[in-house]
């Protein structure tokens, strides 16, 4: 994965999937290749040749009004919506030099590199401890008990929840707070080491303190993991994202820099947007 | 007059009065209507109460008179009865004609009356119970006068014998032992061996048709199901027995092995194939209610769907599962027909299932279908029994409604 | 980056040939379901089918003086072994009838007895090698052979195989099931209603609610106890009767009944009853006026799955003593009768292998019809099914 993407000098008409706008400190490695991506429920059109190029370690933003096909297109990078019978998708996917989409591509596979957090917390009906150890060990990544209690306890360091966590770890995980599910849910996915995390809304359905602490989770785990998140609230999408790539309907209308696309936007629909005239 | 008769009259003059309750408080209430009082409600609402308050005092006084009867074993002629009712009914007439006045809300009268009905209809579900409760208690208790509770719980001999003698005043009965142990292991037996068969084959269709099969399969794989559900049992009875214990010899004895025909394999196997449908509709039920994102939580961790079934939906419906499979194990035991057909006779304190065995609800079939006095201890025994099998059932039946409302709420929770 | 595709795929090999076993067994388990239904269908079909046919001897009657005594002297000496005994025992009964018959003769279809039928369907029977010869005989030149068995659907029980019918099960089964339905539809709509509708959400009613869900699930043959000891002990219903039976089957469908309109009121939108109460209906004219008509067909869906189940049932009625030899159609609510459950049960206790052959052609019958009374129901809820 060290093919590097081409750098942008500033330019008005960006090559096709990269960002207007580039961030200086942000990381420029290629992580996921997007081009020409359109998806169909049965008949309707729900994305229109995407193109884009997701960075390694970043926070990549999907901003847009509901129904736009952000949720949609976050579930094609690890190939959810094949759970959707109706659901044909085209175009090229590319992650690792190999095409997502690809026949021989085992979705499995492809899943345990690219996680995934959802909108409301999820946790297994299981312990606090076998939520996140659960799949490690199913994936052959421990071999010994030592191991096991060492990756739980860094996955739950690393998701900011050990030290509130650590005395009833065999607890049921339904027992924590909503906030606390959440953060067991990114320790669940980090567990098994990813490349890549997938977040669809995932504060929408918490308070605004547990979604502070969540946010900063964010932040930290660009060190290791690219994380792309969907977001309904365009605060989060400034506070947390170095990229952001705004949605309407089923089409990317512009992908910035975050600072560059929330104080000057290129494009006219992106402006009405995050000033509130529609969303 | 014949009693018949007396009750045709009596119908006939009540009908006739409550016609007249009709009219007249229909007329009077137009009357007064036109004369220009604003009223409460409808003329006709006034005429149906009058016509109520007619019949409804006239039919309780009948009907409380003939329970006192019943009960009480006084004897209040028939025709004295009838014609207190009637006077009842020309009272209520009266009554009710003269209600009819703007002042009175007849329509709420109308609409108590039938809150009340609709109120004594549900009572009748708890009669039911009650009923049920009340006739097998006093007749066990009957039984436990001549015979010792605890030689009944834990007496491992069921022979009735001559207990009929001594119900008829000859002999003294005393070589008779209801010791219920041989009855019950039976019972215990085949179910085991129901559930053995009904409990994987209907869980594991349950795991398919929600979670593999095309939408088309399961339209036509549930109704097939349920056709199992709906086979009478006296079927499957009569299916155990002339068709299941012939096989089960042959193979038994293509093994080497000594199977009576009246094995407790052939009706614990059918009983089983009987009660596939009933965990396999629950057990689906409560599948499909787990809820879809914790499906989508483990496959987006990379795990297999087998996995995702095995370890995390399994574990969530186990609740349900659970309590599918009481309702499941308290049918088996209550089942008569098959086992009533099938097995065997003889009380018989065995782990072998290919001997023949019998169980409760036989005993209490045969206890009341002989020709027997009714005060005999045999016949008694059957209640004694059926008590038994009312607690362990209604535990049963209890501890699975909890289960499965555990279940519901722990999932409403979670949903936020 | 720690894992290739590569290596994962490698190591899911394995996990994947694991969930593939467990979708091939779960899709085996439910064709063994299904499995077992066919077999039990084609073990049926197999044994009953010859019920429905039945060998018939051509024969001469001659109504003689000697056949009025000795009713054996009517047919021809040959044909006394082939002839059922219930026809021949007939003879001089039907010669007191009709006085006009003495010194006649006819030329009749008659019906074998059970031995030759059985023969004749290729069944376990106790002819010997010549009488088996004359019977292959008599078929060859068409005096005997085997037809449509009316019998079977106009009589009553009988002794004898060749005359046993369903009739009077038919008969007792329709009268038991009026009384069933007389009381526990009404109890049973009136019940849910007021528990949907009317009811105030208090201990009382939580009561009726776990007390209704709790009869649901008690075992059939307790029902029977009670049937016996209140009902008949108690009340003085004549035992074996329709009106035991059908009261006893009421208690037992009452919960089925309670439950499916419960579910059909509740499938009510509230909307509905809003817009009723807004112009001005007391609750009973919302509920009668509007709720019970749009309910009405999940009822009578509930109601008719419930019939078929009571119409089923065999355990309570025969603790209800419902399982007497009634050769006679029943007259009245209050006569011994029996039912088709019953009949089947008694003639699977008979020890002639002819009854095996009845007990399934009954069998045949009574799925016939709940499977036509469910599937009724499933049309009827498809056709007024609605979604608000």
């Amino acid at each position: 994965m060290n093919s590097q993407a081409p750098i942008m000098s500033e330019q008005d008409t960006p090559s096709v999937g990269q960002p207007y706008t580039r961030n200086e400190q942000a990381c420029h490695d290629l992580s996921i290749r997007v081009r020409d991506l359109s998806l169909w429920y049965g008949k309707n059109q729900a994305l229109k040749n995407l193109n884009i190029d997701l960075f390694q370690k970043n926070v990549t933003a999907l901003i847009g009004p509901s129904g736009c096909g952000k949720s949609t297109f976050l579930r094609c990078l690890n190939r959810m919506n094949d759970l959707i019978p109706s659901v044909r998708t085209e175009g090229l996917v590319e992650m690792d030099g190999h095409d997502v989409n690809a026949v021989k591509m085992d979705e499995v596979a492809l899943r345990r590199r690219v996680g995934m957090v959802f909108q409301k917390p999820n946790p297994f009906p299981k312990s606090i401890f076998e939520n996140v150890a659960y799949a490690p060990r199913m994936h052959d990544m421990v071999s010994r008990k030592a191991e096991q209690d060492e990756l739980v306890e860094k996955a739950l360091r690393d998701a900011g929840l050990w030290e509130e966590v650590k005395d009833k770890l065999q607890e049921p995980g339904t027992s924590l707070s909503g906030g606390q599910q959440q953060r067991l849910c990114i320790a669940r996915a980090i567990a098994v080491q990813p490349d890549v995390i997938l977040m669809d809304e995932p504060t929408s359905a918490l308070d605004p303190i547990s979604t502070a602490t969540i946010e900063d989770l964010m932040d930290r785990l660009k060190e290791k993991f690219t994380i792309v998140t969907v977001t309904h609230n365009m605060q989060q999408a400034a506070r947390v994202a170095d990229y952001t790539a705004f949605f309407h309907l089923g089409e990317i209308i512009e992908y910035n820099d975050t600072k560059v696309m929330f104080s000057t936007p290129a494009k006219k629909k992106t402006e009405d947007y995050i000033s509130g005239r529609y969303g | 007059m014949q009693t018949n008769q007396l009750f045709l009259l009596f119908c006939t003059v009540l009908l006739l009065l409550g016609l007249v309750a009709f009219f007249i408080g229909r007329s009077k209430a137009a009357r007064v209507r036109s004369a220009g009082g604003s009223m409460f409600a409808q003329p006709d609402q006034y005429a149906w109460f009058a016509v109520l308050s007619t019949a409804g005092p006239a039919i309780l006084v009948g009907a409380v008179g003939a329970l006192i009867m019943l009960l009480l074993g006084a004897d209040i002629p028939t025709f004295y009865l009838l014609a207190a009712s009637l006077v009842v009914a020309a009272a209520g007439l009266v009554v009710g004609i003269a209600q009819v006045r703007p002042s009175f809300h007849a329509r709420q009268a109308i609409e108590r009356a039938i809150r009340m009905t609709l109120a004594s209809a549900a009572l009748i579900s708890i009669f039911t119970t009650f009923g049920i409760l009340f006739s097998i208690i006093s007749e066990a208790i009957r039984f436990f006068q001549m015979h010792s509770f605890w030689e009944f719980i834990t007496g491992t001999t069921w022979s009735p014998g001559d207990s009929f003698l001594a119900a008829a005043g000859r002999g003294d009965g005393s070589g008779a032992q209801f010791g219920s142990v041989p009855l019950f292991a039976g019972t215990f037996m085949i179910t085991a061996i129901a559930m053995l068969v009904a409990v994987p084959v209907g869980l594991l269709s349950a795991i398919y048709m929600s979670e593999y099969a095309p939408q088309k399969v399961r339209t036509v794989a549930k109704p097939i199901l349920e056709i199992l559900a709906g086979i009478p049992t006296v079927v499957y009875g009569f299916f155990a027995a002339i068709t299941v214990a012939p096989i089960i010899v042959n193979v038994a004895g293509f093994f080497g092995l000594d199977a009576s025909y009246n094995n407790a394999l052939a009706p614990g196997i059918v009983m089983g194939i009987m009660i596939i449908p009933f965990i396999s509709s629950l057990s689906d039920d409560v599948i499909n209610s787990v809820p879809d994102t914790m499906r989508q939580g483990s496959l987006a961790l990379g795990m297999t769907k087998g996995e995702t079934i095995r370890d995390v939906v399994i574990p969530a419906a186990l609740p349900g599962i659970i309590s599918a499979s009481l309702l499941g194990v308290s049918r088996a035991m209550g089942e008569t027909m098959i086992v009533v057909m099938a097995a065997g006779m003889r009380p018989n304190l065995t782990a072998n299932p290919l001997e023949d065995m019998t169980t409760v609800t036989v005993r209490i079939v045969a206890a009341l279908t002989g020709d027997q006095e009714f005060a005999s201890a045999e016949t008694l025994s059957a209640f004694a029994l059926g008590l038994v099998l009312f607690a362990v059932t209604l535990t049963l039946n209890l501890v699975s409604v909890l289960m499965i409302r555990r279940f519901r709420e722990k999932y409403r929770v979670n949903n936020l | 980056m720690s894992h290739s595709f590569d290596d994962i795929s490698q190591q899911l090999k394995r996990r994947h040939r694991k969930s593939a076993r467990l979708k091939w067994i779960s899709m085996g388990a439910l064709g063994l379901a299904g499995l077992f239904l066919l077999l039990f269908f084609a073990d049926m079909l197999n044994k009953g089918l010859p019920a429905f046919q039945q060998a018939y001897v051509n024969t001469e009657i001659n109504y003689t003086e000697e056949a009025a005594r000795d009713a054996r002297q009517a047919i021809p000496d040959d044909l006394v072994a082939i002839v059922s005994r219930t026809e021949i025992r007939s003879i001089p009964l039907q010669m007191r009838n009709n006085e006009n018959l003495l010194g006649t003769s006819e030329q009749r279809w008659l019906l074998v007895n059970g031995e030759v039928d059985q023969y004749l369907k290729g069944n376990r029977n106790s002819l010997s090698e010549e009488e088996r010869t004359a019977i292959d005989e008599r078929v060859e030149s068409g005096q005997v052979e085997l037809a449509f068995n009316r019998t079977f659907f106009t009589e009553g029980d009988s002794k004898t195989s060749e005359r046993a019918g369903i009739l009077a099960a038919v008969v007792g089964t329709v009268m038991t099931m009026i009384v069933t339905l007389a009381i526990s539809f009404p109890i049973g709509v009136m019940t849910a209603v007021y528990l949907e509708e009317f009811a105030p959400d208090n201990r009382i009613t939580q009561a009726i609610e776990i007390n209704i869900n709790n009869l649901a699930a008690i075992p059939s043959i307790l029902f029977g106890l009670l049937g016996l000891a209140i009902f008949i002990n108690f009340f003085g219903v004549p035992r074996s009767s329709p009106l035991a039976g059908g009261m006893t089957l009421a208690l037992m469908t009452l919960p089925v009944i309670i439950i499916s309109t419960r579910a059909a009121l509740r499938s009510v939108p509230d909307s509905i009853r809003h817009a009723a109460f807004g112009v001005g209906c007391s609750r009973w004219q919302v509920v009668r006026d509007h709720v019970l008509p749009l309910a009405m067909p999940g009822i009578m869906t509930g109601s008719i799955i419930g019939l078929a189940q009571a119409m089923g049932e065999t355990a309570p009625l025969i603790i209800v003593g419902m399982v007497a030899f009634i050769p006679d159609v029943g007259a009245s609510f209050t006569e011994a009768a029996t039912v088709m459950p019953a009949q089947i049960f008694t003639w699977a206790g008979e020890p002639e292998a002819a009854f095996v052959e009845k007990t399934a052609g009954g069998i045949l019958v009574l799925l016939a019809v709940l499977i036509s009374l469910n599937a009724f129901a499933v049309l009827l809820r498809k056709k007024f099914e609605r979604r608000w």
